[in-house]
């Protein structure tokens, strides 16, 4: 049984999709909900090592390297995949179906993949498959966004492609295991991860596309794309330096867009990015402690960022609204969506008895350990911040605030469900740490409950609190507008696509010129047929077969003085 | 999970019946909230008094330091962010009609 099961994980994502896309009504449903339980089960239970290797050309790819840091990955995903598809088992739409599982299923052929080039085949699957959750809004604009994200996810494939090839040929392997940033291949790498990863200036695809897609894509895409990257980055570059630093720029910048935009969701997608600086940065410190940090911290913030947006898609669903000056008032009529948004606004800002507490906190003890006291402030700084934008900012504006007049209900059941899982999880993570600590790859030697942590970050919180409330009161705080908000995306949406689109009219009107050109000429040229072999033409008239024989005579006398000569 | 609403709901529901008042809508339930919101700031400042602090690094010796750090990091935030809008914020249809893709 057990062995007839033991397959890589992405085949039952892949066969699955295939089925579902056949099946309408409950059966779909059942084999939604089966797909990720039966390959969990077979994974459970997999020993270490390589397994399904399989030759191409003159390369054997890994298609299943079982470790503690893949198998972390590896059962995190199939919890997201399942929250993801209870959330979206009212919808009727097989595009979002589909995608979504081959995209989850990518996701784990990604973490899975022993090889380089098995990680580019899963890196190509994930861009290709996620940009149908984006199309599935079915708005002009969510195409546009979803074409720019098509865009940068390819380039960073091709990027990974290149850098595998130089690596290749450097050293001739493709085993993915430490690469580093001492060659040229190693820097084409980190460079693809990095756009993954949405490091700073290469991070407009996530802001852009994300608050674009529909309530459940954003879900699935929340979950996967860029712990994709930290696995990656984990595995391939840790202790490099510039992490360090790059991750505390991530944690930083972000926040201050997020407490001025609008759209609720696309505020999740920045503080997304800030999430991500908090693993960056433990992977570039490397020690146990802060690669421990990094990895649970992944698996704490796929949770409840799925939370997030799964409560900000059920606002976005039930009213037809996103942005914060629209809404307000929804605890009235929404009351479950509300405490299970709250319930994942207390796990991002990390307070005692959530899950951000017991994981984020790791990095930020690493980083004084490795004699970084400059970026543990600026980390202090955005836990502050994100309980600011993400914990105050993202329930208040939707559901207190102001009342909109909006009373919608909470909504349906199965979406309900969703977010009730994953709030439980993060309570669950939150009081009992111990069961994530144990899947971790090194020894958890670090205990979360001290006195002193709690009070600090009690502290921390609640006077962040007590800052949002002075400045609510005193009427500093500013006012939710709308608007957009111009950010490194500015620069190929604004000059180079002015540039692409003056290029483009001088290349129309070169090419128009050209053409005009070319038409005299081929007119020309069909005179000159016409003439030769039209109806009166010398070479359509038709010969007798003694003229024709002549002709051949002619044709073979010449070849013959030809080869004489 | 039989749902026929659209992704996007057309319009939002608005119940016109008079309706009971929710905990918010009365002003003295906001004060009492932003009572309890004083009062367990300053338990957390006073619990310092009484626990043994291990810190890890020195700057956090200082009486209250993520308390004062809390505050004072939100507040330049927020008040940062104010400027940061004057600079970046543009109209909302800004992107519209660019035909980007």
């Amino acid at each position: 049984m057990t062995a007839m099961l033991e397959l890589p994980p992405f085949v039952f994502f892949l066969v699955g999709a295939g089925l579902v896309a056949a099946t309408r009504g409950p059966l779909r449903a059942l084999i939604l909900l089966a797909i990720p339980i039966v390959s969990a089960i077979s994974l459970f239970g997999l020993p270490d090592g390589s397994h399904f290797n399989v030759g191409l050309f003159d390369y054997e790819l890994q298609l299943l390297r079982v470790d503690k840091l893949s198998l972390l990955f590896g059962y995190l995903f199939h919890l997201a995949a399942l929250i993801a598809i209870i959330y979206s088992l009212h919808l009727r739409d097989t595009v979002q179906h589909v995608s979504g599982l081959l995209y989850a299923g990518g996701a784990l052929a990604a973490v899975f993949a022993g090889d380089l080039i098995t990680l580019f085949l899963a890196w190509e699957v994930l861009a290709v498959s996620s940009v149908f959750l984006i199309l599935a809004r079915r708005t002009p604009r969510a195409q546009a966004a979803a074409m720019r994200y098509l865009a940068i996810q390819v380039i960073s494939g091709l990027i990974l492609l290149a850098g595998v090839l130089v690596r290749l040929n450097e050293l001739g392997t493709t085993e993915f295991t430490f690469i580093g940033l001492d060659s040229p291949g190693g820097l084409l790498i980190f460079g693809a991860f990095g756009i993954k990863c949405a490091f700073p200036l290469l991070h407009n695809w996530l802001t852009d596309a994300y608050p674009e897609a529909t309530p459940t894509g954003a879900v699935f895409l929340s979950a996967f794309t860029t712990k994709v990257a930290v696995y990656a980055l984990a595995r391939g570059y840790p202790g490099t330096e510039v992490l360090v630093y790059i991750g505390a720029a991530m944690t930083l910048f972000p926040i201050f867009y997020a407490v001025i935009e609008n759209d609720l969701r696309r505020v999740l997608a920045y503080s997304m990015i800030n999430q991500l600086g908090f693993m960056v940065c433990g992977v570039g410190l490397g020690t146990a402690l802060a690669i421990n940090g990094a990895v649970s911290h992944a698996f704490n913030d796929v949770i409840f960022k799925s939370l997030l947006f799964m409560s900000m898609g059920a606002v976005l669903r039930q009213t037809g609204r996103i942005n914060g000056s629209e809404l307000g008032g929804l605890y009235k009529t929404m009351p479950f969506t509300t405490g299970l948004c709250i319930v994942g606004a207390l796990s991002i800002s990390a307070f005692p008895l959530f899950s951000g507490f017991v994981s984020k906190s790791m990095v930020m003890v690493a980083a004084l350990e490795e004699g970084h006291p400059v970026v543990w402030l600026a980390l202090l700084f955005a836990s502050a911040g994100v309980f600011h934008h993400a914990g105050i900012k993202i329930p208040f504006f939707a559901f207190f605030a102001h009342d909109s007049g909006i009373r919608a209900r909470d909504p349906s059941f199965n979406m309900l469900l969703a977010m009730g899982i994953a709030a439980l999880i993060c309570i669950f993570n939150g009081v009992w740490p111990w069961l994530l600590y144990s899947l971790l790859p090194f020894p958890v030697a670090y205990e979360p409950y001290t006195a002193t942590h709690v009070l600090a970050q009690s502290q921390l919180l609640l006077f962040s609190a007590l800052a949002f409330a002075w400045l609510k009161l005193s009427g500093l705080y500013p006012p939710e507008l709308k608007g957009v908000n111009i950010d490194a995306d500015w620069i190929y949406r604004k000059p180079l696509n002015w540039l692409a689109a003056t290029t483009m009219a001088a290349a129309s009107r070169w090419h128009g010129a050209t053409i005009d050109a070319g038409r005299q000429q081929l007119n020309w040229l069909g005179r000159l047929i016409f003439r030769h072999s039209g109806p009166q033409g010398v070479l359509a008239r038709t010969l007798e077969t003694g003229g024709a024989a002549l002709w051949v005579a002619i044709l073979l006398a010449a070849s013959l003085l030809l080869y004489y000569l | 999970m039989s749902e026929n609403t659209p992704d996007r709901a057309p319009e939002a529901p608005t119940d016109q019946s008079p309706e009971r008042l929710r905990f918010f809508d009365r002003p003295g339930n906001v004060k009492r909230f932003l009572g309890a919101l004083y009062a367990i700031c300053a338990l957390a400042l006073g619990f310092e008094f009484f626990i043994e602090r291990h810190v890890s690094h020195p700057w956090e010796e200082l009486f209250g330091f993520h308390a004062l750090y809390g505050f004072v990091v939100c507040v330049t935030l927020v008040l940062t962010a104010k400027e940061l809008r004057k600079i970046v914020m543009r109209s909302e249809d800004y992107y519209d009609g660019d035909g980007d893709a």
